[in-house]
């Protein structure tokens, strides 16, 4: 019988030939990631009382992104407590303030088609875009993969989106993410796997591909996932990883999908989410004119290498308005240092930006750059949920970051084409 | 906290679709202890929920409750106040495991957004069965996934793992 990718990866993990979508299994996990939020702090407390340590430190990886840098003694106590737990448990793998988890993940190697992976964050689909199932879990069931190396799955169909044709100019994989928000709902993924296919997927890097897969998290799928090809193979290797035989791991001819959703993105604008969903979409011709205090690029959805070149080809030779803010929070420290060699850095920061530390920060509230009441942002995250980028009257649009750039230029939100040629 | 076992005679809360986590349990306080992330839960949306709500006391919800961050204080707000269970048309799903992990019965229910707010109402968790005993309606829910409802009784998924460990078999 044809098989989901999906499918093949589950069964794989739970010793099994196949196994059926809708059946609860357990699965060996290959690796997880945990950051210094949810892990250590968290399940430190749970190990000792099972009496256990992490079931095998090799497969673990841990990154400090959450609470980077120490603001005050709360955050301070928190990265202490996750670096002694490093070197308790012998973990290897630990990345201290060198950018966003889910970033540093596939940077540094980690990810690979096939892997049954989990993190302890609600943004692990990102992993998916490298053709491995790795689906976001809270503090205790991650505790429970730290003291058994397992864990149950109920087994997922596949919602399949085809995308076709070539990303016009100043629209990017966050746009095609927003319009499927706005189509198909913060539910639409319904807990089941969210597959892109299409000719748009051999055209676009790794780092697009990982928008999208991050962004399934906005559409209630328990991940998203891109079948492994030449580009992806080439990522891995350049990190330092070893992609493995790519062939094993894709779909079945006839492979069963529950819908499949098409999107010409050829013909897609750029979209911005009003406050306070992203599946609040529209447009950016709908949403012009709104007047900013703040842009923000940041984030493991809008800060990455790419993201920034976006931002920096709207932000060349021009200056940010007056009164208005934009603030720029790499993904990584490597995205910083690769940045900084090919001169985007030296782009943003004489067009006004000011440069945030790498980490979650403002995005979800934790670190610099939160908003005052009734303050209103544009941001190349995720999530504009009411409360989440600081105080709860604050109003946070969502965009690409050739947006939020020319939104920062003009002090209004604006359609970024006006800057692009 | 409760054990799956049955409730009778709660009082509803009744919320709307789409309660998000950052709704739940605010970014501000993730670094903050458990007492003070509680004391600010649902309140963008409901400033007087921690004030009126009473241990025993449930969640009737629409679409896709939880939806979200992975942080699981959003659950455990909801457990620090005593809520017994929440009932909502469809979860999120990461939200889902983590009300299980901590005790807190979690049930999906097609109607569970038709309850109205202040009524009181009987769950047995078992068949799947909510009444509402003011207007003597009665209500389906899916039933739980048999290892859901053992850890559910168990108290969530640490103490079912310490029944695990102390059996000397693994999870």
């Amino acid at each position: 019988m044809s098989q989901t990718l999906t499918q093949k990866i589950i069964a794989n993990a739970a010793g099994r030939q196949m196994v059926n979508t809708g059946e609860i299994v357990t699965c060996r996990v290959d690796l997880a990631m945990i950051h210094d939020s949810g892990g250590p702090r968290r399940v430190q407390p749970i190990l000792e009382r099972l009496g256990v340590g992490v079931w095998d430190p090799q497969k673990v990886v841990l990154v400090s992104d959450h609470y980077v840098p120490a603001v005050d003694a709360e955050t301070a106590e928190i990265l202490d407590l996750t670096r002694k737990f490093a070197a308790e448990q012998k973990i290897a793998n630990f990345y201290d303030m060198q950018g966003i988890c889910h970033v540093v993940l596939p940077e540094r190697g980690h990810l690979k088609p096939g892997m049954f992976v989990v993190g302890g964050d609600s943004h692990s689909p990102t992993g998916g875009a490298f053709g491995c199932f790795m689906f976001g879990i809270g503090a205790t069931d991650m505790a429970g993969v730290l003291a058994t190396g397992e864990t149950w799955v109920r087994v997922p169909e596949t919602i399949r989106i085809e995308l076709t044709g070539q990303i016009p100019i100043g629209v990017s994989a966050k746009d095609i993410m927003l319009v499927l928000c706005a189509r198909l709902g913060m539910d639409g993924g319904d807990y089941q796997v969210i597959e892109y296919a299409g000719d748009t997927i051999g055209q676009i890097s790794m780092s697009e591909r990982m928008t999208l897969c991050n962004m399934a998290a906005e559409l209630g799928a328990q991940t998203g996932l891109i079948s492994a090809d030449k580009t992806t193979e080439k990522y891995i290797r350049d990190a330092g990883g070893n992609p493995g035989d790519i062939e094993m791991w894709q779909n079945d001819e006839g492979a069963p999908v529950r819908v499949n959703h098409h999107i010409d993105v050829a013909a897609l604008p750029p979209q911005v989410a009003l406050p306070h969903s992203p599946a609040n979409s529209v447009p950016v011709t709908d949403a012009v004119r709104t007047k900013i205090n703040q842009a923000y690029i940041g984030a493991c959805t809008g800060a990455k290498l790419v993201d920034l070149h976006m931002a920096a080809s709207v932000l060349k030779d021009r200056k940010v308005a007056a009164g208005v803010r934009l603030m720029v929070a790499p993904a990584s420290q490597r995205v910083t240092e690769d940045a900084a060699a090919d001169g985007t850095l030296a782009v943003l920061t004489a067009a006004g930006a000011i440069m945030l530390a790498s980490g979650c920060g403002a995005c979800a509230g934790y670190g610099a750059g939160v908003l005052a009441d009734r303050e209103v942002c544009i941001a190349s995250t995720a999530r504009n949920f009411k409360g989440r980028m600081g105080a709860t009257t604050a109003e946070v649009y969502l965009g690409n970051p050739y947006t939020v750039a020319a939104s920062a230029l003009k002090g209004e939100i604006c359609d970024p084409r006006e800057y692009l040629s | 906290m409760n054990s799956g076992s049955h409730i009778h005679g709660a009082k509803v809360w009744s919320f709307g679709d789409f309660i998000d986590t950052d709704v739940l349990a605010p970014g501000l306080y993730m670094k903050s202890s458990l007492k003070v992330m509680a004391s600010h839960c649902l309140e963008t949306i409901d400033p007087d929920f921690t004030s009126k709500v009473r241990a025993g006391d449930v969640i009737c919800a629409g679409r896709n409750f939880g939806m979200g961050s992975s942080r699981e204080q959003a659950a455990q707000s909801l457990n620090y106040h005593g809520v017994a269970a929440v009932l909502a048309v469809s979860f999120g799903g990461i939200f889902y495991r983590n009300a299980i992990n901590h005790g807190l019965m979690a049930l999906v229910c097609a109607d569970a957004h038709l309850i109205p707010a202040g009524h009181a109402v009987s769950i047995n968790p078992v068949e799947g069965i909510v009444r509402d005993l003011d207007n003597d309606t009665k209500y389906t829910c899916d039933p739980m996934p048999a290892h859901l409802l053992k850890m559910l009784s168990d108290g969530g998924l640490v103490s079912h793992l310490e029944k695990r460990f102390a059996k000397g078999t693994k999870a």
